[in-house]
């Protein structure tokens, strides 16, 4: 925790006075000698989007697999909405997960089953509706929110990189997450299709209400998304703050970022 | 010395252990509510109807190469008679079901543990268990029942055309009628041969699905985890086929005989 540039205040205005939906407390994780997690700090807010920067293999990934029970900490405390989810049963981190989604780097389209497929998945087998006026009006209205109704009937390998991005998205936001988690969404696309995932991501959490961390890279993903960002470093949080006061930071670590 | 086997040892523990777990997350998730049909239909399409054609003419040179080189033998012996009461029980309780398993294995067994180790590196898998669905339900049980069910019928399928292929045999060198031959080999043939070879093809069916399963589902996070995966499912189910079939020869041997 030495020299920690931790720029406390002030926070987004939407992260104020709100219920803390993720609370992380002394998180530490390692793989064999590689200790990934040294102390992890963390609270989200309701309704805030949170971007982690951090340099590849900080573990940025591995906060978030904690967060949804991917992972079992070593240490420390992870909760969502109040609840330990290291202490979880199979049967409540099944329920927890109902209530947040995850869009993998890749997008982890399944790769035999058409967009619509996709889209029905969760619906079908998550929520259980059976209902197929009711999954076509969802799937309908969460593709028409990433742009694209055309590909609906497409198979995953005919989409291009953005594409099955927006897909991931709409799979992930149409079970109305309370809580999304992104693991790197602009990675491998130009500039113009990151621009556009990530002002894609900034109008659905407007649209759903979500809470979000976003774990990226890119300095734009995380100038338009971003209402608070922490910096990790070396298994710590090393920084924190709007993006324009870690833009304005002096430690030699958050400025290598700009 | 004992140092160095250890590790070896060790490994081969915890893959035993953690195989047992995937057994027991397979049969606890068979009996979960929200069984999968239209996927289990989908797989038995793929596995079984998918898999007819070279099970079948696999099957059928099998029963006519067979057919022509048991012939000189017996004709040796003045036994000529005596050719399709051999070919029906040696097809039907041997040659069918492991010929069948065998080529299943290679074909089914290295398909599912390509496919999840495939959605495994590209994190579909991971997407689905982290959705709240239930991949253990959906990719792993619909696999492992319908190649537990399709295995039976294929090998009945590939019994058939084996003894057809015999039948050709014959008459390339004899002259045999059709109900002659077939009344000949349904006489020679009773229970005592068709159920340990019918329970057989069930548990070779099953352990197909479930190591095509378990190689896949366990991939690395790599592509080349998935020619692995494919690679040793293929090894470990067809090394699996030959040691079931030397136990349940054995066990029928000792309940029947």
């Amino acid at each position: 925790m030495e020299e920690k540039d931790t720029i406390e205040e002030p926070k987004h205005p939407s992260s104020k006075k709100k219920e803390v939906v993720i609370h992380i407390k002394g998180l530490k994780k390692s793989f064999g000698d590689h200790h990934v997690l040294k102390h992890v700090d963390l609270d989200v807010h309701r309704g805030e989007n949170v971007v982690i920067l951090g340099k590849s293999g900080t573990g940025k990934s591995v906060t978030i697999e904690c967060i949804v029970g991917m992972l079992v900490p070593d240490e420390g405390e992870v909760k969502v909405f109040g609840d330990d989810v290291p202490e979880m049963t199979e049967k409540q981190l099944k329920e927890l997960r109902t209530k947040i989604g995850f869009l993998f780097q890749s997008g982890a389209l399944y790769d035999s089953m058409t967009v619509r497929d996709n889209l029905e998945f969760p619906l079908t087998r998550v929520l259980r509706i059976k209902d197929q006026a009711e999954i076509d009006k969802r799937v309908e209205e969460v593709l028409d929110g990433v742009g694209l109704m055309d590909a609906i009937d497409k198979m995953p390998s005919d989409l291009s990189g953005g594409m099955r991005k927006r897909v991931g998205l709409a799979r992930t936001l149409i079970v109305k997450p309370e809580i999304m988690l992104y693991d790197e969404p602009t990675t491998g696309l130009d500039p113009i299709t990151s621009r556009e995932i990530s002002q894609l991501i900034l109008k659905m959490q407007k649209k759903y209400k979500t809470t979000s961390i976003i774990i990226t890279h890119d300095m734009e993903c995380a100038e338009i998304t971003a209402d608070r960002v922490v910096v990790l470093n070396d298994g710590e949080f090393v920084a924190e703050g709007s993006f324009d006061e870690i833009k304005g930071s002096k430690d030699e670590f958050v400025e290598s970022f700009f | 010395m004992a140092e160095q086997a250890l590790p070896g040892w060790k490994k081969w523990l915890e893959g035993s252990g953690d195989q047992f777990i995937f057994l027991k997350g397979f049969f606890r998730n068979m009996f979960r509510s929200g069984f999968e049909w239209s996927e289990f239909v989908r797989q038995c399409y793929e596995i079984g109807y998918r898999s007819f054609t070279l099970v079948g003419t696999t099957a059928f040179i099998m029963g006519l190469v067979l057919a022509l080189q048991l012939r000189p033998t017996l004709v040796d012996f003045g036994a000529e008679s005596m050719l399709p009461r051999t070919l029906a029980v040696s097809i039907i309780r041997e040659i069918g079901p492991v010929i069948t398993a065998i080529i299943c294995a290679g074909k089914i067994a290295s398909s599912i543990g390509a496919e999840l180790g495939s959605m495994k590196v590209t994190e579909q898998i991971d997407a689905m268990d982290v959705s709240g669905a239930n991949p253990m339900q959906y990719l792993v049980v619909t696999r492992i029942l319908a190649t537990t069910f399709m295995v039976p019928l294929l090998t009945l399928i590939g019994d058939v055309l084996g003894l057809i292929g015999g039948f050709l045999a014959i008459n390339i060198s004899g002259k045999v009628s059709v109900m002659l031959y077939f009344n000949k080999c349904i006489a020679s043939i009773d229970f005592t041969d068709l159920l340990p070879a019918f329970i057989k093809t069930i548990f070779f069916g099953f352990v197909i699905g479930f190591i095509g399963c378990y190689k896949g589902y366990n991939s690395n996070k790599g592509t080349e985890s998935v020619g692995l995966s494919a690679n040793s499912a293929v090894v470990a189910a067809s090394l699996w086929i030959f040691v079931i079939d030397a136990i349940v020869v054995q066990i029928s041997n000792i309940i029947i005989y």
